[in-house]
């Protein structure tokens, strides 16, 4: 048997390893990439917590598919606004989209 | 060590060599191609996990069409992503520190923490009770969800069209 630990700790690292794509990447893109690992690795967390501590009640495995079912809206929506923001101002460079700041 | 943990550290290896790929390459389609490698290793762990449901939902939607929308995404905005464009902005050092402190503190937690692990087993029918779960306790929000996917895809369809000149 696999301890739960280990999953936690891998996840740990995906989520932080995505943390640091979300904040220091500048493409839009690769952000959003950086917050589906993230959403992978809390993902990772719930199956584990559900295997591991409550098998019997398949509440971790129901809050999973709400997090993908979430993800994915997530991720159309915002790859529709960087499809629109690179049609308007011809970059997917975050530090280029600053109309709104003063 | 069983065949099961060293399966596990095998795929543990691959998801996070493949993570940091990710948010390290400098060329946009590689990090996607790469993505897809870790989002594989995730539904990996899944199954090690005895959540067969969850692995095959992990391949349908993340592999299947997040990650095909995302190369899309790549594709259609490609002109800017030459290799003189610096792939970090100025922050990077900060956001490198916070991760790396954030994976300490997390590893600590984890390590010392009093894990109530349970000794029951799954049920041995988990895709219908799943489904029960689902249409019984968490029946509004499934709706909610099913409401929240039709407005990402009109919102997605709206933002992302193109207006053409004299249509309005």
């Amino acid at each position: 048997m696999i301890p739960l630990t280990w999953f936690l700790i891998v996840a740990a690292f995906l989520f932080c390893i995505g943390l640091y794509g979300a904040l220091a990447r500048r493409n839009a893109i690769a952000i959003l990439m950086g917050i589906e690992l993230m959403l992978n690795a809390v993902n990772i967390n719930l199956i584990a917590f559900w295997r591991y501590i409550t098998p019997e009640v398949l509440t971790g495995q129901v809050f999973a598919i709400f997090v993908i079912t979430v993800a994915a809206a997530e991720a159309a929506i915002g790859l529709a606004l960087i499809i629109s923001i690179f049609r308007n101002r011809e970059t997917v460079i975050v530090e280029d989209v600053d109309m709104m700041k003063w | 060590m069983t065949i099961m943990q060293l399966v596990f550290l095998v795929l543990a290896v691959v998801a996070v060599a493949s993570a940091v790929g990710v948010v390290t390459s400098k060329n946009i389609f590689h990090s996607a191609l790469l993505l897809i490698a870790c989002l594989f290793t995730v539904s990996g762990f899944y199954i090690l996990l005895e959540a067969p449901f969850l692995a095959a939902v992990q391949v349908l939607i993340y592999v299947g069409a997040i990650a095909v929308l995302i190369i899309f995404a790549v594709m259609l905005t490609e002109r800017m992503m030459s290799k003189t464009v610096r792939a970090f902005n100025e922050q990077w050092w900060v956001a490198l520190i916070v991760a790396i402190c954030l994976a300490g503190v997390m590893v600590y937690v984890v390590l010392i923490a009093n894990w109530q692990i349970s000794d029951a087993t799954p049920p041995t029918d988990a895709v219908a009770a799943l489904g029960k779960t689902l249409m019984s306790t968490y029946v509004l929000p499934f709706e909610v969800a099913s409401v929240l996917l039709l407005m990402a895809l009109i919102g997605s369809i709206i933002i992302a069209r193109e207006e053409k000149a004299g249509e309005q």
